[in-house]
């Protein structure tokens, strides 16, 4: 006999979809199968079933194999890290849940250290152009209920975030949106033919690089004034059809991704975005709303604001909180050498990184939090493998729309394996000693 | 627990009808007692001021518009920051201060209750981890739902039972503790993009009116017999003119009486009644009708409001006002967010200054002090700022200091750039009454706590109440030599105790207590029908299912504090 866990949250991407069910053997021991997810998501259920997956804190030796060790050792060593480190960093938190992410903070204020999320590399643009510009967004529900007019630029989440379109986009039929995808007009914005490209009713196929001149351009277009014949390769007359239809519809959003935030123009781009919609709420209603990779990158950015004030590139070397980013972000301090010691969480900077920053981690002593043996786990000193959360632990995660989500507990985790947050305290707890905090 | 007797201090306390008087607190096991044993700390407060714990009755200090606020505004973390110290966490933030510094600062200014005046039902669980961040004080939230679907379409058809039903539910799904109106109406509209700016506007689709929603929730409200009344951001808020919207919602109020057993008096409060009064058809001809409005509350006793005070500093708006918020972007031109939330509402953030510089700035700061100085009853008005919209809530002890000293209000009116145009705007220049301390325990105490239905919990010092005291380095015997010397001592209070437990000692934190979260738990008879409807809408048109929505689990609310209501016999 099998048990089916229903209402179970994936925690995979941004979408955070929370209709899987997984059918676990009667003892609660083991996944049999992920029902409603998609592969990604599925995937991350199955694969923390893995026969060989490491279950024990292992110390790197100078030959490049592993010792074994226990969480008792491991977290000695984090402590006496972290503590005795002038400007330790730490790094990720997008892959866990917001109470790992609490304890870290708290860790972080005793040591002095940097605390930063993959934002930094991903949508920190979106939230400097936030800070200079705004942002009028919505939930997701409401493009599900209301929404006619879809953009998608830069992203791709036919392959990316594989349900949003099925769950809130483009598919669903809402309370005001009763013909589901026939209502809806879909623009996207991308210099390749992706999927996502090919189900638009009009695809804009961007000169690379040239989104801020086209966001621009449509500015120019909401106002009827005059236009170049061709902006950033877009005919005239396509960039005059596709503001009208943004302007006619009741209710629009852009959906927008990496596409836009890490290509030339940076935060720039978003700027424009923004003041794209702005815009449009003179004529009708519109949104906007980053596609967040990461299931809790979201989250960790609301931790942060909420105990520190900002949403990414902390930096608590003084014992307040400071931000500016291209200084006290990772990658920048990395390769700068100012870091002399790395924890990473919950995502792998070694894989995303560019080298020269990844190097500076297996230079200094360095620990990996990490179910996975990954790039970044490959060049720490220590590896410590937990809990899968939202598989094997529950926890709060934020969507990318900023609703928050309590992830499930499905199965057990492996015999004797700690979950992100009981590593943490522990470290906590340690860090308090050896700073003499009461 | 530790026992304290708290000694010689001047103890106004409006509960007891204590006006000032040398006598000893008495604090045993949490609560205030009558007497103690000899072993008990003397904390000694000769020449001071004792009063209870204050409760804040609206701000806005946890939950995704304020941490919205806090991720857009990395300025106003300038010059704010403040280091780890002892068991104090780091801060920062000045109009919206993290959540550790949110909780010390009440501490310190002596406030140990305080209200969340907004929170989006579906960002419950965001509203409680901000609230468990916040160490000390006691905090409750309000759900908002005069633009939520469920109430829009039982209203419709008069079906106060199904709302009433429909509201215990979801005060149990998100640890809510009262009905919070935002502009009725009107930020439904603004789904596509649209206003109610009268009570009788209809919504778009729903095809009910402000009004409608209005008294059909009070109704709903005394139904269920719940500790607080709804309470109200009418419509039209901010705009010349608005005053005469305001009035008509005072009126809806007409004929309601309350029904609850909390010894709550209103059916309806009114927040922030500052942005509600005022004249004028246009920003050339903006004045006061504080007049107007105080004249029609003085004069009906089923109603409290509060006054949301403008401070003249730069800070943060923020509003499930939807529309608002993109006027004021219009108006001011700096940086507009929003973000609407399906089925239930919306919210919007926009910086704004409010220059002392800017003559309809200074006309604002005079209707505030005015509302406060025509009450004639300070157990229905309090003293808010709407925290963080009309200025921070640092800045109660210097709203306090103008409306205790006439000379301190009047140096700042007379020294306005346009002193002579904001003079003739109100009639706040001719006003020479001066609140006592005893009126501002009422207004900041005892008054509401007894309009949220805490009255024999917080907000006084008789035996048996919560041990919350605040101790403030302010002699009332003495000749005030400087109105500033009450913005100091309201600063920084010398002794605080949050449930018998000390926590400031001279301004600094010595204990984060034992903080409790505040709901009420509000039992209805089985409604299967609004059980079927609730199913059907998660079904359909919620983004995520209806396991998912509760608020559940010890990482939200840690500590719970419930009140509880029985409406099955209803």
């Amino acid at each position: 006999m099998t048990k089916t866990v229903t209402d179970v949250v994936c925690p995979f991407c941004g979408t955070l979809c929370d209709d899987l069910e997984v059918a676990v053997t009667d003892d609660g021991k083991q996944i049999l199968d992920v029902y409603n997810a998609c592969a990604i998501g599925a995937e991350k259920f199955l694969h923390s079933q893995a026969k060989d997956r490491i279950t024990r804190p292992r110390f790197q030796q100078p030959d490049g194999t592993w010792k074994e060790t226990s969480y008792d050792e491991a977290a000695d060593y984090t402590a006496k890290m972290l503590a005795g480190a002038k400007k330790p960093l730490m790094y990720g938190w997008s892959s866990t849940n917001c109470e790992a992410q609490s304890m870290g903070h708290e860790i972080a204020e005793m040591c002095g250290a940097c605390v930063d999320n993959t934002a930094a590399v991903c949508h920190g643009t979106t939230l400097i152009a936030v800070q200079d510009i705004g942002l009028p967004t919505c939930t997701l529900g409401e493009v599900k209920n209301r929404a006619d007019t879809i953009i998608f630029w830069g992203c791709n989440p036919c392959h990316a975030h594989p349900r949003h379109m099925s769950r809130y986009s483009i598919f669903p039929r809402g309370f005001f949106t009763g013909k589901g995808h026939k209502s809806r007009k879909l623009v996207v914005v991308d210099p390749r033919v992706t999927d996502t490209a090919k189900m638009a009713d009009i695809h804009l196929q961007v000169t690379q690089g040239q989104d801020y001149e086209l966001l621009n351009a449509f500015r120019v277009a909401f106002k009827g004034e005059w236009l170049p014949d061709v902006v950033a390769g877009i005919p005239k007359e396509k960039i005059i059809e596709a503001a009208n239809i943004m302007k006619a519809g009741r209710f629009g959003i852009i959906f927008f991704g990496m596409g836009v935030t890490q290509s030339l123009g940076k935060n720039h781009n978003i700027d424009e975005a923004i003041a794209v919609t702005k815009d449009l709420n003179e004529y009708t209603k519109f949104s906007i709303m980053p596609m967040r990779g990461h299931y809790n990158v979201t989250g960790s950015g609301e931790v942060l604001a909420w105990q520190f004030g900002y949403p990414y590139s902390v930096d608590l070397t003084r014992g307040f909180p400071r931000y500016n980013p291209g200084d006290t972000s990772s990658i920048d301090l990395l390769t700068r050498g100012e870091i002399d010691a790395a924890f990473v969480i919950g995502s792998d900077p070694g894989a995303h990184f560019p080298i020269s920053a990844v190097k500076k981690i297996a230079q200094v002593n360095s620990v990996c939090i990490d179910p996975h043996i990954t790039p970044t786990s490959g060049v720490s000193k220590l590896h410590v493998p937990v809990a899968f959360v939202g598989v094997e632990t529950g926890g709060n995660a934020y969507r990318m729309d900023n609703v928050p989500i309590d992830c499930r507990k499905v199965v057990e985790p492996p015999e004797g394996m700690l979950t992100d947050e009981e590593f943490l305290t522990m470290v906590r707890d340690r860090v308090k000693k050896l700073k003499g905090v009461a | 627990m530790a026992e304290y007797i708290i000694k010689n201090g001047f103890v106004f306390d409006p509960v007891q009808g204590i006006k000032g008087d040398k006598s000893d607190v008495a604090i045993k096991d949490g609560k205030i007692v009558s007497d103690v044993s000899k072993s008990a700390k003397v904390i000694d407060a000769a020449g001071k001021t004792v009063m209870a714990g204050a409760v804040e009755i609206h701000a806005h200090i946890a939950g995704p518009k304020v941490n919205l606020g806090r991720i857009y505004r990395p300025e106003d973390k300038l010059f704010t920051c403040t280091a780890t110290k002892g068991i104090e966490r780091t801060g920062s933030g000045n109009s919206i201060p993290s959540t550790f510094k949110t909780g010390y600062e009440y501490a310190k200014m002596g406030y140990t209750t305080a209200m969340e005046a907004a929170m989006p039902p579906m960002f419950s669980r965001h509203v409680h981890e901000e609230i468990r961040d916040t160490p000390i004080i006691d905090e409750g939230a309000f759900p908002v739902f005069g633009n939520n679907w469920f109430v829009m379409e039982y209203l419709k058809n008069n079906e106060v039972e199904n709302t009433a039903a429909y509201i215990a539910w979801l005060l149990r799904a998100t640890k809510g503790y009262a009905v919070k109106v935002v502009n009725p109406g009107g930020t439904e509209a603004w789904g596509w993009g649209l206003n109610c700016l009268s009570i009788h506007d209809p919504v778009p689709y729903f095809d009910i009116t402000p009004a409608e929603i209005v008294k059909g929730l009070i109704e709903a409200n005394e139904y269920l017999g719940l500790p607080h009344s709804m309470h109200i951001h009418p419509n039209n808020l901010g705009n010349p003119g608005c005053y005469q919207t305001t009035l008509d919602t005072l009126n809806l109020a007409d004929g309601y009486k309350a029904k609850n057993k909390f010894g709550r008096e209103q059916v309806m409060h009114i927040t922030h009644m500052q942005f509600h009064s005022y004249g004028g058809e246009n920003w050339g001809n903006f004045e006061s009708k504080a007049t107007e409005i105080m004249n029609f509350v003085n004069s009906h006793k089923n109603l409290t409001m509060d006054t949301g005070n403008v401070t003249l500093d730069e800070t943060t708006t923020m509003t499930a006002d939807g529309p608002f918020e993109h006027h004021l972007t219009g108006l001011n031109h700096l940086k507009w967010a929003n973000c609407d939330v399906e089925l239930e509402t919306a919210a919007g953030v926009v910086p704004y200054i409010y220059s002392p510089d800017i003559k309809v700035c200074a006309i604002q700061w005079s209707i505030g002090l005015e509302l406060a100085l025509l009450a004639k009853d300070p157990m229905r008005c309090f003293i808010t700022t709407d925290h963080p919209n009309a200025g921070p809530f640092t800045r109660y002890p210097r709203v306090f200091k103008w409306l205790m000293s006439e000379k301190a209000r009047n140096e700042r009116l007379n020294t306005f750039k346009n002193a002579d145009k904001v003079i003739a705007a109100s009639t706040l220049g001719s006003i020479d009454r001066e609140i006592t301390l005893y009126e501002l325990a009422q207004m900041t105490r005892a008054g509401p706590a007894k309009s949220l239905g805490l009255a024999n919990i917080c907000g006084g010092l008789k035996p048996g109440m919560d041990a919350d005291v605040a101790v403030y380095d302010f002699n009332p015997d003495k000749p005030l030599a400087d109105p500033e010397m009450i913005e100091t001592a309201f600063s920084r209070a010398a002794f605080v105790f949050k449930s018998g437990v000390q926590v400031v000692t001279h301004g600094d934190i010595v204990n984060t207590g034992h903080k409790r979260t505040l709901w009420v738990d509000a039992k209805v008879k089985d409604n299967p029908q609004v059980m079927r409807d609730i199913k059907e809408k998660f079904l359909k048109y919620y983004s995520m299912t209806q396991a998912n929505y509760e608020a559940l689990g010890h990482h939200f609310v840690p500590n719970p504090f419930a009140l509880e209501v029985d409406a099955t016999q209803a």
